[in-house]
């Protein structure tokens, strides 16, 4: 346990997600939902049990979270997150309802501004950023590698919650550089 | 709001703790109220988000697969059929925190606790001119607003775990440090603190404390929701 393994071998190109989620949107597709499933439901699973749930908690909190992502296709916009992104945010606030029956306080809404790219050039660079980050991950030295699974399964004592930890993640800080580029974009 | 720049931000450890999901809600609620506040680290937390996908894509899950039930997928179709895309009301706090109480003087997040602005505030007194108002979150933490007159220091508060106080209105001087709006003052069973509100106008803060609780094993027990931690 804790370690993070990390393969980079690729059944498929990543961004091939995106134009899976477009046909659920646009068709009702349910093959390209079962692919989606395949993928990500045992994910969601997986990660929601190193959380703390139990399995069966984790089963239906995986199938509410795949069916929360049908349903929700048309709010999927490739050039503010990669799909594995979005998956990820729909699990935590389905793990915080269903698990812990709390609301999620959300920051201000921000108003976006015209897009700097393509959406095309930007929904990839995300794909490969999930990827990238992916890397950087698996990476770490043991002990930041930890201390990160540690955030994000819920076991950071106080300690380490009220500490700065100053990891190395370089792809993160151009990821937050970029972030902060659109956010300025947006505000101007 | 006034686009402002903070100088004392949240750590690394509760932004991603935040992005997980993991933390009790009156933290989740000063978090997601900073960074209303605080552009630097909203693009932090964008790339906490980026950074769960990824663990979630490559992490131990794919190592350890949790296979899925028999006839999961067809009873997750059953799920769709039986209610469809409804889904903009599953998530009241988020569409709250979007439409909400734009025309509210506080961030989004902490007006949909307070149902509209500093003005609906209900004050109590506790003390030295110091006023408070508990917010309704869940018990493992608690959150409250805090009013403490220009000039003024805080009362003596213990508290065991850690404790965020975030600047709203005026500013607060501590152990030489000078904490405005939208600063957060990190306070640990091991610091003894003692804010006193900078002369000039009042300081109103949100504060939050998690006393007893241990972050470790949070959600089993948060299971068992009569167990009064």
């Amino acid at each position: 346990m804790g370690v993070v393994r990390v393969t980079m071998e690729r059944s498929k190109p990543r961004d091939e997600w995106v134009a899976e989620v477009m046909r659920i949107r646009d068709h009702g597709d349910e093959a390209a939902f079962r692919a989606l499933f395949g993928h990500f439901a045992p994910r969601v699973k997986g990660f929601l049990i190193r959380s703390g749930a139990d399995p069966s908690m984790a089963e239906e909190c995986a199938q509410e979270v795949m069916a929360t992502l049908w349903r929700k296709a048309h709010l999927f916009d490739p050039t503010r997150a990669s799909v594995a992104t979005w998956v990820y945010t729909i699990a935590r606030n389905r793990r915080i309802d269903m698990l812990r029956r709390q609301k999620r306080p959300e920051p201000e809404d921000l108003p976006w501004g015209p897009e700097a790219e393509t959406p095309q050039d930007e929904a990839l660079s995300l794909q490969e950023e999930t990827d990238r980050l992916g890397a950087a991950l698996a990476a770490l030295p043991e002990k930041q590698r930890v201390l990160v699974e540690k955030a994000y399964y819920g076991e950071l004592t106080h300690t380490e919650i009220a500490a700065e930890t100053g990891l190395p993640l370089g792809t993160i800080k151009s990821r937050i550089r970029l972030a902060l580029d659109r956010l300025r974009h947006a505000m101007t | 709001m006034d686009m402002t720049r903070p100088d004392h931000h949240l750590t690394q450890g509760l932004l991603m703790a935040y992005s997980a999901g993991t933390l009790p809600e009156a933290f989740n609620l000063a978090v997601a109220t900073h960074l209303s506040m605080c552009d630097d680290c909203r693009a932090e937390v964008e790339g906490y988000d980026v950074l769960g996908g990824a663990l979630l894509e490559h992490g131990a899950a794919e190592d350890d697969p949790a296979a899925m039930d028999e006839g999961s997928l067809a009873a997750t179709l059953d799920r769709i059929r039986s209610a469809p895309a409804t889904a903009a009301s599953s998530d009241p706090a988020a569409a709250e925190a979007r439409e909400g109480t734009g025309a509210s003087d506080l961030p989004a997040p902490l007006a949909a606790y307070i149902g509209g602005s500093l003005a609906d505030v209900r004050w109590r007194p506790v003390g030295m001119g110091v006023k408070q108002a508990i917010l309704p979150t869940s018990r493992e933490a608690s959150a409250r607003l805090l009013l403490i007159p220009a000039g003024t220091a805080m009362p003596d508060h213990g508290h065991h775990g850690t404790e965020l106080t975030l600047v709203l209105r005026g500013a607060f001087l501590d152990g030489g440090a000078r904490f405005g709006p939208g600063d957060v003052e990190i306070a640990t069973e091991a610091l003894e603190h003692t804010p006193v509100a900078d002369i000039g106008e009042d300081c109103i803060c949100l504060a939050v404390a998690d006393g007893k609780l241990r972050f470790r094993g949070l959600l089993p027990r948060l299971l068992q929701p009569l167990l009064r931690i």
